[in-house]
């Protein structure tokens, strides 16, 4: 596709997207805001996954240290919802900075392994901390916020918000993948040794991915909390980490419309295909494993390459 | 807050309970870590099959096994044998993709804990104490429960067992050739694959039999998958991935740590676990007694 025709593309589809509250329910306006929060999440992820090639088990993690945090500061501290973002955001910055810090004394499976092991220790102080956390019960009694006196309460007016957000937050990671860094960090994916030798400082490289990674998963927590009002610690859990590192690579990893396909294809799997089979993490397995087993690149990748092959006439007799 | 510290009664049943806790990790991190420093793979359906083997322990108890240390037994090997076969059937399939096997052991523990769900329920299922172990020891005013004693005394056998077992015979040379340098083990003739076979349904066995081990003291309950996982993760970390004495030192270091923490400091237990991971990471980063990096 051209850059044009990319562009006239991503218009029609950006205005079709704001239109939907116009004719559709409440349900599928609510579906579709859970979507582009897992979508941003999951392309926050990607940065990792797919163009820093560093697989992250714990990336709920910062969707939770924001939510959480945001939750707190909304409960106790008398600051707003919008007060407490920019907070909760500088949050997990910070935490994110020291979680990149450990995590990437390592890479590949070591790496891996830590940030299973780190997002395992927060989930665990999520249930524990029962004096901050409320634990089981989890943080409820929120409100969303009324950005210049505009009610969000309603499903159509999140949704036209959440959508703002999450197309200036992709626009930016898309901006970032492209830029000179976006080609560092590709090279320090491809090969860390060379780009070493040219004087690139691959660990720095690396920790700012993880730490921006960290801050747009943020982000992702701040709309999360905004829309449920409610936080558990499942949302930090192993599954709900392993749940975004599937959409990444359901999608595609490393292209920037793969997590966002992905992530549309888990949350609907998980609403409404759940709603009817019960098993969810059972589901959830067996997606894994096919994926992994017999579409590795993902769906993106894949439907391109069916697409140029049908194209190129490979496929006709 | 730490004024139990001075209680000599506490003192003693907490490290009691450490060491036992610490044995119950090593059955689990031995496994594991060897997995790991062989094959490359980072095996998550570790904690599932420890999980795995406390339920069919629950199972086969019911069904009449006359006492816990057959069950244990006959559960290790049901799960030594799905390890196996798992191994040969799909990891298999993905030779060379670390980050693909990893997902689908993922995938493989999700699957596992839901059947698990599925067959026994939701509700924790306790197994009962051997009886000649139910009985607490006294010995000079203090009261030791004798079980722990027990399973301390086990954890060190399997650990002296397979210490023997990597260091003294041909397998165990064989192994620990293809953990050093796989290609030229291969190439003069050490069947690699074979051993992969080996080492992991050696590892996924203990995993089962600990879980069984492990049910008296912690009993069989859905999430005693994603409890163990972490606390393993942590002392392969710690002591070195491939390192047998490294999850022997690591999982007595995670059993103190953790047990006093939740003693002492309830709410902040699961965080005392990042300073040993944070000081060891920083300094040495292959772990206490690991020579390769993870």
């Amino acid at each position: 596709m051209t850059s044009a025709r990319r562009s006239i593309a991503i218009g029609v589809l950006l205005l079709v997207a704001a239109l939907v509250p116009l004719v559709a329910g409440d349900y599928y306006v609510n579906l579709l805001s859970q979507m582009m929060i897992a979508a941003l999440l999951a392309a926050s992820l990607n940065l990792l996954v797919g163009y820093a090639g560093l697989t992250s088990l714990g990336h709920a993690s910062f969707l939770g240290v924001a939510a959480y945090s945001s939750a707190w500061l909304n409960l106790h501290s008398g600051l707003g919802p919008l007060a407490s973002a920019p907070l909760a955001l500088l949050g997990t910055l910070l935490v994110a900075a020291v979680f990149g810090w450990i995590a990437l004394r390592a890479s590949g499976l070591g790496f891996l392994m830590l940030t299973l092991a780190l997002s395992q220790v927060l989930w665990g102080l999520a249930y524990r901390w029962v004096g901050v956390t409320e634990g089981d019960n989890g943080l409820r009694g929120l409100t969303r916020p009324q950005p210049l006196g505009l009610d969000l309460d309603s499903a159509a007016a999140f949704y036209w918000m959440a959508l703002l957000v999450v197309t200036i937050a992709l626009g930016l990671i898309a901006l970032l993948v492209r830029s000179p860094f976006g080609a560092a960090l590709r090279g320090t994916r491809d090969q860390p040794r060379r780009m070493s030798a040219l004087g690139y400082d691959v660990w720095l490289i690396r920790w700012l991915t993880f730490v921006m990674a960290g801050f747009w998963a943020g982000v992702a927590g701040v709309l999360y909390i905004w829309y449920h009002q409610y936080i558990h610690p499942s949302s930090l859990s192993l599954q709900a980490s392993a749940e975004v590192l599937l959409a990444v690579i359901a999608g595609g990893a490393g292209t920037l419309a793969g997590p966002v396909v992905g992530a549309v294809v888990v949350v609907f799997l998980k609403n409404f295909v759940s709603s009817y089979v019960e098993r969810w993490n059972m589901l959830l397995g067996i997606v894994f494993l096919l994926i992994v087993l017999f579409l590795p690149e993902g769906l993106v990748p894949g439907v391109k390459r069916l697409l140029t092959r049908l194209r190129s006439g490979a496929l006709r007799p | 807050m730490f004024a139990q510290l001075g209680n000599a009664n506490f003192v003693v049943i907490q490290t009691l309970n450490s060491l036992a806790l610490g044995g119950l990790l090593f059955l689990l991190a031995a496994g594991f870590s060897l997995i790991f420093g062989l094959m490359r793979i980072a095996n998550l359906t570790h904690g599932s099959l420890f999980m795995l083997g406390a339920y069919l322990g629950v199972t086969l108890l019911s069904l009449g096994v006359p006492n816990l240390w057959l069950a244990a037994l006959l559960a290790g090997l049901a799960t030594a044998l799905m390890g196996g076969l798992f191994e040969r059937l799909v990891l298999r399939r993905l030779p060379g993709n670390s980050q693909g096997q990893v997902l689908v052991t993922l995938g493989v523990s999700f699957i596992v804990a839901d059947l698990c769900l599925m067959l026994w329920g939701g509700d924790p299922i306790p197994i009962a104490t051997p009886a000649f172990l139910r009985a607490p020891l006294q010995v000079a005013g203090f009261v030791f429960p004798t079980y722990r004693l027990a399973v301390i005394v086990l954890a060190v056998i399997v650990g002296i067992g397979l210490h023997a077992l990597i260091e003294r015979t041909r397998l165990g040379a064989m192994i620990r050739a293809g953990v050093d340098d796989p290609q030229m083990a291969r190439a003069v003739g050490i069947p690699v694959s074979r051993l992969f076979t080996v080492v992991f349904c050696l590892g996924a066995g203990i995993a089962g039999a600990g879980g069984v081990i492990g049910g008296p003291i912690l009993s069989a309950y859905a999430g005693l998958d994603a409890d163990m996982l972490p606390l393993a993760l942590i002392v392969v970390i710690l002591g070195g991935v491939g390192s047998l004495v490294g999850a022997f030192v690591g999982s007595f270091i995670i059993g103190f740590i953790y047990t006093f923490g939740t003693a002492l400091l309830p709410d902040l237990a699961y965080v005392i676990l990042f300073l040993p991971m944070i000081i060891v990471i920083a300094f040495r980063p292959t772990g206490l007694f690991g020579r390769m990096s993870a």
